[in-house]
């Protein structure tokens, strides 16, 4: 039953084929095996969801369910839930009992749908391979030699290894598309806005967003149709119609304009990777689509750019843990300063630290404009590539990350190598273009290839239809690592 | 315009991170690195462009002026490290 996808789940569970208790107890269990092993998950609580799929199933028996009503799914630890440990992956949250839920997790119980648990990510969203939590590496399930990718790790490891059949993660450099890529797995990064950021932890608010995780492109775009939604507690949240994100799905290709950005397949490119999306475009043409060069000429800046303002946003936003309100409090201090810093100092990871020194740089007298406002000015040129090259096709198609999964320890002593492994999704995120990472085949030693796919502001359901004709013509998002089936 | 060991222990103080010698020097050499690639930023003329500071140059909302929160503080007190008759504790700041 855990191989089956949300919609299969859906229709069993309306069909009465099963309960949502006992589809929960089937995926709690794998996740107190399969899972641990793995490291995927931060926080379990098998009695707070089997009383959650127990809801469900009254819900369902009274004739009051929606279509994903018992469904389970696993959270990233980045979004507050009322009464579940919501860490970040950080030392400095590692006690810290959400008194709330984020918008995100709301909209999900709201639709009756059972949180199976806390996943496991980068400290704070700040990596690209899930290495940097406090509470240990994620394994990529392909491999356990490799990581799985980064920041939404415990996620996409845990929807590839079966042990949840979705889960939500947040993108803010690439960090639901690069591990989805990396795992094999659907992900989307939807258009900035759309999904609310409310009681979702912040990391550079001006990139961040949540989005969905899952097996098919018609499994994100219903989950996608939960999580999406105007709310009034977030600034930045679009007050937009409201959508059924599957809506075209079954629409033929015929005439999809495919643009390639040649920056894309530059150096730096692994051969099976480059070998595999080339693959993919050439059975986009067999279902009637036409290819079109574009370029994106200051796409290269990108990763600059975003490690200035990334950054910037970041030591501003993480300036709250102070070990006053909530979280970690040093144990000794001198006075007042003295506890800031030393409860600062052993709250946060090497990599948060060095993100909010290069965030305090850049933002300190003097250097201002020379880095935070150059940024911002090299931000708008990137978007303004992404507009023209919307005028000469409907999708942007091309690699997720330059190469497939690797292994742990590898890219961890070098910032700067670990950072351009990002190299193609960080553009996206400075635009805030919905961007999603489909899988498109394996390399050479079995690890899967993902397939990026861009789309115009608001283009969410053109995409999804884009990636569920690909998936009714090929089975690549249907292969499971070895140990899941 | 290289970073120095004087800068780092100034962004630290300012973020109110504690750092020993050998976490500035580490942090040193490390930020070295990252800003070398930030640098390549200076090789473009931005002149006359506009910064973007947000994803869309999003126009903020404003709401009604009216109370929209409910009273929580017990429950955002419990989780708090020390706190006492609702306020929140911390080291005495004047003598």
């Amino acid at each position: 039953m855990s191989n089956a996808t949300l919609k299969e789940l859906s229709v069993r569970l309306a069909a009465g084929d099963c309960s949502s208790v006992e589809l929960t107890q089937d995926f709690t269990s794998k996740i107190n095996n399969l899972g641990k092993e793995l490291g995927c998950f931060i926080t379990v609580d098998a009695e707070r969801s089997l009383a959650q799929a127990k809801a469900a199933d009254a819900r369902r028996a009274a004739g009051d369910a929606g279509p994903l009503t018992g469904v389970p799914l696993a959270h990233k630890d980045i979004f507050c839930a009322e009464g579940w440990l919501t860490t970040c992956a950080s030392r400095m949250l590692s006690n810290f009992v959400s008194p709330y839920d984020a918008h995100v997790v709301e909209r999900c119980n709201a639709a009756g749908m059972v949180t199976l648990g806390k996943t496991n990510m980068d400290e704070f969203a700040m990596g690209s391979s899930n290495e940097t939590s406090h509470f240990g590496p994620v394994r990529n399930p392909w491999n356990p030699e490799t990581v799985p990718g980064g920041s939404s790790g415990g996620s996409a490891a845990a929807v590839a290894a079966r042990l949840a059949p979705a889960a939500t993660g947040t993108d803010t450099g690439g960090s639901i598309r690069q591990p989805a890529a990396l795992t094999g797995i659907c992900g989307l990064k939807p258009t900035y806005g759309l999904v609310s950021r409310y009681g979702m932890i912040a990391f550079a608010s001006s990139l961040d967003q949540a989005g969905p995780m899952a097996r098919s492109a018609e499994d994100l775009g219903l989950l996608l149709n939960v999580m999406a939604g105007h709310d009034p507690r977030d600034s930045t949240s679009l007050e937009r119609p409201v959508e059924d994100y599957n809506r075209d799905l079954e629409k033929p290709l015929q005439g999809l304009r495919i643009g390639l950005p040649k920056e894309f397949f530059a150096e730096g490119l692994s051969a099976d990777v480059r070998r595999t999306v080339e693959a993919a475009v050439a059975e986009y043409r067999k279902l009637g689509a036409t290819v079109v060069d574009i370029s994106l000429p200051n796409m290269g800046l990108s990763v600059p750019v975003y490690y200035v303002l990334a950054p910037a946003e970041a030591s501003s936003n993480l300036s709250r843990f102070d070990g006053v309100r909530y979280g970690h409090r040093a144990a000794e201090y001198t006075d007042l300063l003295d506890m800031y810093k030393r409860t600062r100092a052993e709250g946060f990871g090497a990599e948060v630290k060095r993100r909010i020194l290069i965030g305090t740089y850049v933002l300190s007298h003097g250097y201002y404009d020379a880095y935070y406002i150059r940024a911002q000015k090299l931000r708008r040129l990137i978007a303004q590539d992404f507009a023209a090259a919307f005028g000469q096709c409907d999708v942007i198609m091309g690699p997720t990350s330059p190469t497939t999964a690797f292994k742990l320890g590898e890219k961890s002593a070098d910032p700067v190598q670990m950072y351009l492994s990002d190299i193609y999704t960080i553009a996206v995120n400075l635009a805030g273009l919905p961007g999603m990472s489909i899988p498109c085949g394996f390399d050479g030693g079995g690890l899967p290839v993902g397939l990026q796919i861009i789309g115009n502001y608001f283009d969410e359901a053109r995409m999804l239809n884009v990636a569920h004709q690909y998936q009714l013509a090929t089975d690549w998002h249907q292969k499971a690592p070895g140990g899941a089936q | 315009m290289a970073i120095q060991l004087d800068d780092v222990r100034r962004a630290a103080h300012l973020a109110r991170i504690a750092v020993d010698d050998a976490e500035a020097g580490a942090a040193l050499a490390q930020l070295t690195r990252v800003f070398g690639l930030i640098e390549q930023m200076q090789a473009v003329d931005v002149s006359g462009i506009e910064p973007m500071a947000h994803a869309r140059d999003l126009m903020l909302r404003l709401r009604a002026d009216a109370v929209t929160e409910e009273n929580r503080r017990e429950r955002f007190q419990a989780i708090a490290p020390e706190v006492e008759s609702g306020l929140y504790l911390v080291p005495k700041v004047i003598e």
